[in-house]
């Protein structure tokens, strides 16, 4: 690649101008000053060639050098990523930290990938096999979990002409040969490049079936999620969002997590990696971090590079699921990053929609939630990418422009509430405005693996608990003591529900992650209870507080705590309580 | 160098050579007034240059521009203990120059998250309603949210006045105080109550009044945080630093902006205010390897008591909780207001416990969270239906609400109570409710505690 070279013209915050370039392109990675700060082409008009940079500004002289590099803004895709931690613009902080300690500095361009690392390879293509798009030649065993396959690019074709023998190699070695139908020959390495804003092909989207099952009872029997799916959670501040999502991060069913701090605090992401190293996960029983990538551009690092990070991040998810993973990506928030394209697009002084952000903002949301997918991947092996993305609305209303575009574009809306949050029940999902259509999706997936009643008992909790609304704006205006008995009968199990069910403890051993086949009794439980006060209430006019008084609501409610996830068969026990009540 | 243009505390300057990016520059005025700017936006023609005393005086012809080459750098040394600063780092008292160990440049740099170390330490306040309820933890940002006519002032002065690190190691603490467009009432009443405190000599002081220039202003938390930063990663020591008041910073950067004929966001604000917070409240935490802390205490008043306010808002969006003030209580004669439920640290959950407070207090503040947000539910069903209709455990919650807000949260100006004491009042009042109601609480904790 030959490099060309300009001067800049003009400086406005992470805004650069250079005149009279008509060789450089849109999107084309560039390095602007003596320190060669990374930038991005990102307007031209006629002779003004607008860059924006992912580093700090200050201190850059009109007159420095930008030079180009005939290449779109990529980032490197190779063994090593996983467990590890970066910025926006994939440099490894760990790395940075090396070079300049605790503060970051400029300029400072560590390889993502370490290209000194020697690997164990084992090769399983030979010389003389036909490359297909994809197609996987070699594995690594990248971390205790995760076996990364090496794979041929997805515009590879013709054969491989010379395969190595399995072996140590590091990432700049080459392991392959290809002769193209055109002649060219390819080398090919462990490590490839992809360009961040262009998604990975496929071969076709496969319709969703499976739920990405979280442990957290709210989201996996009321509002549940499918992998390959896209869900939002929107929250003012201190309503759990953070919290929700690490809870995803760490216990849901997916192969590979991708966790984007964008534009959120530094000590989150301290807390994510010292707590995912200490965990271990309940599937593999390895540490959380083997599954687990980060990548941190917190809200004082460049508002550029933290406009670049959930593609950096969503692309890095193709890649795994390229080779047949399921990788679910946590973004938190999505908001900073609408912010960081506002910010950006007013230094060019863009004409401005809804409340000061672009008009293109609903567009680029769609194009990032589209990138989620359950797929046939090129080489025939099936993955998924999980799009969540936690919404910051301004003043915590739903109706600004970031939430309602992602409701747009998302099937999963969780809701989180204030009023929920100020009483301490986290997490904070509101059961009336939040919403899953993925129910019908996987609801086969639900009989089959956990009981056929499972969608029904859905749906007569979530009528209990609308019931329930109804009545609390009675008894608001009246108080509980004059409602008959039945509604009161209503409202006590709907506490159940929600006190013993929906309100779950991150902090308690047995109740952080609860087992389906446990929410499942927990489900049965409650309801089973419900059927028998009904016989009581209505058919033997038992006052529901005589019922009350036999404590056998706050044995529910405590099952969460009190029966641990091993000994389901204690459940047969509260069943048989519930059945020998008598009054 | 030829002035082009003038407007709001803007000059555009033709013919610059050799200019850079955010790099201050001295006017001198045909008088020998000396003043200083920044380069705001460069191109090859012109540079925008922001003059921080304004522009009075300043005419096309009558001034000569210098560049310095540099971005606004800070002389620091341990001298700077006791020191009184102008807003943007000039000594304001008689004692001279700084002679600096360093100099530093005032916007820092992004701390390495790599780097960061998890702030777990409890910090005692000595104040109840926020030791047991909303716990400030060494390395936090955990601003005041408050408003006009409120007693945020003195409670920052206690806070800082009562503040104790658990283990205290005997490692020194220090205050820095950044005071942005406060009256000159304000900024003496924190003089006055450092000085009789004591803690005046493990004190800096920044100080922009409210009839300094405004452009100044948006300097003086950043020379706050620079020596809060020299301080506690280059002296080793726990400095917990009071800015107030964000809300002016907030406006002089509106104003600002809009001079700049910047496209405005939310209510005028520049679309960057959430990254230009950020890049503050982020400079509080601790890191690997050093033994200090920068604690941050902001405080701002929320325009009409408006929490959804861009300010509020997006400050809480990045501090780790937040301390809320409330206005009725204020008005019941409670002193400190501070509003419970909306009031939250986010760190709190690792920093107590037996460890580091007392093995009881997470299922006690769970519980009394729980408890007085039914009181509110409890408080606007006797507003319809009346308090003698109420049943006797709502009457209870109503009488638990009362005490909590008088004896829990209310406490004296000079009252120091430690986390012992504030758990031995919160036990108290639980006992107010029937047992049955105290579901945050294990059925151990309340065999041990609740009968006494």
């Amino acid at each position: 690649m030959q490099s060309k070279s300009a001067v800049i013209y003009g400086i406005n915050g992470p805004v650069v101008t250079v005149k009279n370039v008509p060789w450089l392109m849109m999107k084309e990675m560039v390095f602007v000053g003596n320190e060669r700060l990374i930038g991005e082409v990102i307007a031209i008009h006629g002779e003004d060639t607008i860059i924006q940079v992912y580093e700090e500004t200050s201190g850059l002289k009109v007159g420095e050098p930008v030079e180009g590099t005939s290449a779109p803004m990529s980032v490197s895709l190779g063994p090593g990523l996983i467990g590890n931690i970066f910025d926006g613009i994939e440099r490894p902080l760990r790395d940075i930290k090396d070079m300049s300690g605790a503060f970051i500095s400029r300029g400072l361009r560590p390889d993502a990938v370490d290209m000194s690392r020697k690997w164990e390879v084992k090769m399983t293509a030979k010389a003389g096999d036909a490359a297909s798009p994809c197609g996987i030649i070699g594995e690594i065993a990248e971390t205790a979990v995760i076996t990364n396959k090496i794979m041929l690019p997805p515009d590879a074709d013709g054969e491989l002409i010379e395969v190595v023998p399995s072996g140590t190699y590091t990432c700049s070695d080459v392991l392959a040969r290809m002769k193209r139908k055109n002649g060219e020959i390819a080398e090919i390495k462990a490590v490839s490049e992809w360009p961040i804003r262009t998604p990975r092909p496929s071969l076709k989207r496969e319709p969703i079936s499976l739920p990405l099952v979280t442990g957290q009872r709210v989201i996996d029997v009321l509002f549940p999620l499918a992998k390959g799916g896209a869900a939002a959670i929107p929250g003012g501040f201190g309503t759990g969002k953070t919290m929700t999502q690490h809870q995803l991060a760490k216990w849901s069913d997916a192969d590979i997590i991708i966790y984007i701090g964008c534009g959120e605090r530094g000590n989150e992401m301290t807390q994510v990696l010292e707590d995912f190293t200490g965990l271990t996960d309940p599937k593999t029983g390895e540490s959380l971090m083997n599954r687990t990538m980060l990548i941190a551009n917190t809200s004082n690092m460049p508002v550029a590079a933290r406009e670049a990070s959930i593609y950096t991040g969503v692309t890095i998810a193709e890649y795994y699921r390229d080779m047949g993973y399921h990788v679910a990506i946590m973004a938190d928030s999505t908001s900073r990053w609408a912010e960081a394209l506002r910010e950006i697009s007013g230094r060019l002084e863009e004409m401005p929609a809804e409340e000061g952000f672009p008009a293109y903002l609903p567009s680029r949301l769609s194009e990032f939630y589209e990138r989620a997918g359950y797929v046939r991947c090129l080489n025939n092996t099936e993955g998924s990418v999980t799009l969540i993305g936690a919404v910051s609305p301004q003043g915590g209303d739903f109706s600004e422009p970031v939430t309602q575009n992602t409701k747009r574009f998302t099937r999963c809306f969780w809701g989180l509430d204030k009023s929920l949050a100020y009483a301490r029940h986290y997490p904070a999902i509101n059961w009336l405005t939040s919403y899953s259509e993925y129910v019908n999706d996987i609801a086969p997936w639900y009989a089959e693996n956990v009981d056929k009643d499972f969608i029904p008992d859905r749906a007569e909790i979530m009528s209990i608990l609308r019931e329930e609304s109804s009545l609390m704006d009675i008894v608001k205006l009246i108080g509980a003591d004059v409602l008959p008995e039945d509604q009161k009968l209503t409202l006590e199990i709907a506490r159940v529900i929600r006190v013993g069910f929906l309100q779950q403890n991150a902090y308690h051993a047995a109740d952080t992650y609860v087992p389906l086949k446990k929410q499942y009794l927990m489900l049965k439980v409650i309801l089973h209870l419900y059927d028998r006060c009904k016989h009581f209430v209505n058919d033997c006019a038992v006052p529901v507080s005589q019922i009350s008084k036999s404590g056998i609501f706050d044995k529910v409610v405590k099952i969460k705590y009190d029966i641990d996830n091993e000994n389901l068969d204690k459940f047969d026990d509260i069943f048989k309580q519930i059945d020998e009540l008598e009054f | 160098m030829g002035l082009e243009d003038l407007s709001g505390s803007l000059v555009v300057i033709e013919g610059i050579r050799d200019a850079s990016y955010d790099e201050i520059v001295n006017i001198t005025l045909d008088s020998g007034e000396k003043r200083t700017g920044r380069i705001i936006e460069l191109t090859e023609d012109f540079a925008v240059v922001q003059v921080f005393e304004g522009t009075q005086g300043i005419s096309l012809t009558n001034t000569a521009t210098e560049l310095t080459g540099k971005p606004l750098m800070l002389p620091m040394s341990k001298e700077i203990l006791g020191r009184t600063f102008d807003g943007i780092g000039r000594p304001a008292d008689d004692l001279g120059p700084v002679y600096y160990d360093k100099l530093m440049d005032i916007n820092g740099k992004p701390m390495n998250p790599v780097a960061r170390e998890y702030p777990r330490s409890f910090i005692q306040t000595g104040i109840s309603a926020i030791d047991g309820l909303a716990t400030l933890i060494k390395g936090q940002k955990l601003p005041i949210f408050s408003g006009n006519g409120m007693p945020h002032d003195s409670l920052a002065v206690q806070i800082a006045t009562q503040a104790r690190i658990a283990e205290d190691s005997g490692q020194k603490f220090a205050i820095v105080f950044g005071a942005m467009g406060v009256s000159h009432d304000v900024a003496n009443y924190f003089k006055t109550a450092f000085e009789q405190s004591g803690a005046i000599n493990r004190s800096v002081m920044f100080i922009n009044t409210s009839s300094d220039p405004v452009v100044e202003r948006t300097l003086t938390p950043r020379c706050a945080l620079t020596a809060a930063e020299y301080l506690a990663f280059e002296c080793d020591m726990h400095v917990l630093v009071i800015l107030t008041d964000i809300t002016s910073y907030c406006e002089a950067l509106r104003e600002i902006s809009s001079s700049k004929q910047e496209i405005p966001s939310r209510k005028g604000y520049p679309g960057y205010l959430y990254s230009d917070l950020a890049s503050l409240y982020e400079r509080a935490g601790m890191i690997e390897g050093s033994s200090g802390s920068v604690t941050q205490i902001p405080i701002l008043t929320m325009p009409n008591d408006d929490i959804t306010h861009p300010i509020p808002d997006l400050t809480g969006y990045i501090t780790e909780g937040q301390i809320v003030l409330d206005r009725a209580l204020s008005q019941k004669n409670i002193y400190p207001p501070v509003s419970v439920l909306p009031s939250l640290s986010r760190l709190m959950k690792d920093g107590i416990g037996e460890e580091y407070t007392t093995a009881d207090h997470p299922e006690v503040s769970n519980q009394l969270f729980s408890a007085y947000a039914k009181v509110q539910d409890t408080r606007a069903l006797a507003s319809v239906i009346g308090e003698d209709e109420l049943s006797d455990t709502d009457r209870l919650y109503m009488k638990f609400g009362q005490e909590f807000e008088k004896r829990f949260v209310g406490q004296g100006r000079y009252e120091n109570r430690n986390i012992k004491q504030t758990m031995d009042i919160a036990w108290e009042l639980l006992r107010i409710l029937p047992r049955s109601e105290l579901d945050r609480i294990s059925p151990d904790l309340l065999d041990e505690k609740y009968e006494v």
